[in-house]
């Protein structure tokens, strides 16, 4: 079979990384999903339903927008495919639908789901009260202190956020707690993963219901500039589902230069950042292999990022294999960086962009972009949720 | 004939295996634990590795993991405090950890250190089938360490016949679908460890998760050949001042 880098094989490898790393009490839910996913997202009826829902509920097609003042700033054409007008407000919601979808299927009663920043969770909480399913958010008691608002607004939904307590009680911890509260509830529960991480078949659900941005942005930059491919495809990473979804009907096309930004948070070697491929190596977290920041003891460490989406210490395995095997290039922008990144796309395009989406925005900086090139940057997610850093840093 | 064979062929019921954390309560108690629970009358220790991210745990051991790991324990040292504990335990030891931290000490490496100190067996619990027969199992057997694979209520009889033909030492059965240290209905146990008794397999079968002093001890034996202690152990030694007598008063319960 000739490679691709669209499908891990039957095991959920990407090259060397993958896998289903996950203790025997998970063995039949996984396996379950492993043996039906494909079938059951590609069934007729399913998409119809899918496509319906991205349509008139979230509002897709999302725009891919010329910005002109700042394509005009870096001498090139940059596209800006705008996640952030989706209903929630970022890329997360085309996942929830996806797997609320397809766990009504496999008869579930009951929906749980790990949030950092809180973004994934009010994605989840807000499928689950579109259909009318019992929803419980497992958030770290720190981001639950930092992100109020997200908090409320998934109370608001009628889910019920569990305080993960344990560990460094934030994103890390709450997937922890999220796996056990599956290990106990076996038969009725579906686990709603919000990244392109996890074990076998997550990392290639999670980015197939992703996909469609990136199944978008070939059309309409077809319309735009008569050709379905552009020189760059720009995205920020921490799990990496919307550099994903972004990536992955270029994935296969060797031409298209593919650029994942990490988070450097302080500074890659300042002891608090979450640029994993920088500073990561081969290891198995969350139940699949990948590049992880850990000790040489081999314990996971707390990342920092001012970013609580890209504040995660893993990485999907699709990108460590796009890491390992050269086909992405890697980048990290620093929280400052990004913040004037931030600033910069008001200014000039009058979008305020998430923190998440404001490192992509960073990367653009580190590229060498000619006048002819046409890049295209993931806007994942809208800032409204991040006013509060920002205005900490308007004067600074 | 290796230490674990030895123990099943000298007692084929009320096997009794008892779970502590490595480097907890204190770094350099992990020893004085092992003795006590020999002296006390334990069958088999299984001792875990401290790991950040123990999902198949419960909250009890991932708190001690975390003390352990505050402690300073990790892989490196815990082999060293291991150099000569063969002079003073003889009973079988069984390493419990999670792939991560053994993959970054290097697998082949902890295997040849494990079995050089005098470990007996392995239980990793996140090392799945396909990569044991891919590529861990024969390295684990290169160095003549047992492994030991989990089966749950929810394993299929095709695939507990699997794990059972590919683990040696002993099955480790989870007593039902949960992390360590919950509290679940036995009955639906018991009746679940009868169907694992009617596939006449080739290991004999440890319980564990859920047992947690003499009543459930007695239970989970009925059917099996014994039961594996973790949290409530664990919970014993927590605020404890003389973890010997502790220890004793421990198991003297569980085996009275």
């Amino acid at each position: 079979m000739k490679h691709t880098f669209t499908s891990p094989d039957t095991k959920g490898y990407y090259g060397k990384f993958g896998g289903a790393y996950i203790p025997e009490m998970l063995h039949r839910n996984v396996e379950e999903l492993q043996s039906k996913y494909l079938e059951i997202m590609y069934e007729k009826g399913f998409r119809n339903e899918f496509n319906a829902l991205l349509k008139d509920y979230v509002g897709r097609p999302t725009p891919l927008f010329l910005a002109e003042r700042l394509s005009k700033q870096f001498n090139t054409n940059i596209y800006l495919k705008r996640e952030d007008l989706n209903h929630t407000g970022a890329h997360k919601i085309n996942n929830a639908i996806g797997q609320v979808l397809l766990a009504q299927r496999l008869g579930k009663k009951r929906i749980i789901a790990e949030t950092g920043a809180g973004q994934h969770g009010v994605a989840t909480a807000t499928v689950c009260a579109l259909k009318g399913i019992e929803c419980i958010v497992y958030m770290g008691v720190k981001d639950i202190e930092r992100q109020a608002p997200n908090v409320a607004r998934m109370r608001m939904l009628g889910a019920k956020v569990m305080p993960a307590t344990s560990g460094s009680q934030t994103l890390k911890d709450a997937t922890n707690e999220a796996i056990r509260d599956w290990i106990n509830n076996p038969t009725d529960t579906h686990y709603v993963i919000g990244s392109v991480v996890g074990p076998h078949p997550y990392p290639d659900m999670v980015a197939r219901f992703q996909s469609v941005i990136s199944e978008e942005t070939r059309w309409q930059l077809k319309e735009k500039t008569g050709s379905e491919l552009p020189t760059h495809v720009v995205a920020c990473v921490g799990g990496g589902s919307n550099a994903a979804g972004a990536f992955y009907h270029f994935l296969d096309e060797p031409q298209v230069q593919l650029v994942a930004v990490e988070a450097a948070g302080l500074g890659v070697n300042s002891g608090h950042s979450a640029a994993t491929t920088q500073l990561g190596t081969a290891g198995v977290l969350h139940g699949s292999k990948s590049i992880v920041m850990q000790t040489e003891d081999g314990q996971v460490v707390e990342p920092h990022s001012i970013s609580a989406g890209l504040d995660y210490p893993g990485i999907g395995p699709l990108h460590a294999h796009l890491f390992d095997s050269g086909r992405g290039k890697f980048l990290s922008a620093t929280d400052d960086e990004s913040v004037q990144a931030a600033f910069n796309l008001c200014k000039l395009e009058g979008i305020i962009p998430a923190l998440e989406s404001a490192h992509a925005l960073a990367g653009l900086n580190q590229l060498q972009l000619k006048a002819k090139d046409v890049v295209v940057l993931c806007l994942s997610g809208r800032g409204d949720k991040d006013l509060a850093t920002y205005m900490n840093r308007m004067d600074a | 004939m290796n230490r674990i064979e030895q123990v099943f062929k000298n007692k084929s019921n009320r096997v009794l295996n008892v779970y502590c954390t490595a480097g907890y309560p204190k770094l350099d108690s992990t020893l004085q634990v092992m003795q006590a629970l020999q002296e006390s009358g334990a069958d088999l220790i299984e001792l875990g590795m401290p790991y950040s991210d123990p999902l198949a745990d419960g909250p009890v051991i991932q708190h001690s993991g975390s003390i352990a790991l505050s402690n300073g324990m990790t892989i490196a040292t815990l082999f060293k405090q291991l150099k000569d504990f063969r002079k003073t335990v003889t009973v079988p030891v069984i390493l419990m950890g999670y792939m991560n931290p053994v993959m970054q000490y290097g697998f082949e490496k902890f295997c040849a250190d494990a079995a050089a100190v005098g470990v007996d067996g392995l239980i990793l619990p996140d090392l799945p089938q396909y990569e044991f027969e891919t590529e861990y199992g024969a390295i684990i057997k290169k160095y003549g360490l047992d492994f030991i694979f989990l089966v749950t209520p929810e394993t299929s009889e095709k695939r507990v016949k699997e794990l059972d033909a590919l683990s040696t030492g002993f099955l480790y059965a989870v007593s039902s679908s949960s992390t360590t240290g919950n509290d679940k209905d036995f009955g639906a146990v018991e009746t679940y460890l009868q169907r694992l008794k009617n596939l006449q397999l080739k290991n004999p079968v440890l319980v564990g998760f859920g047992i947690k002093d003499k009543q459930t001890f007695e239970s989970a034996s009925k059917h099996s050949n014994g039961a594996i202690i973790g949290s409530a152990f664990v919970k014993a030694l927590e605020n404890s001042s003389d973890i010997k007598a502790d220890t004793k008063k421990f198991i003297a319960n569980v085996l009275s």
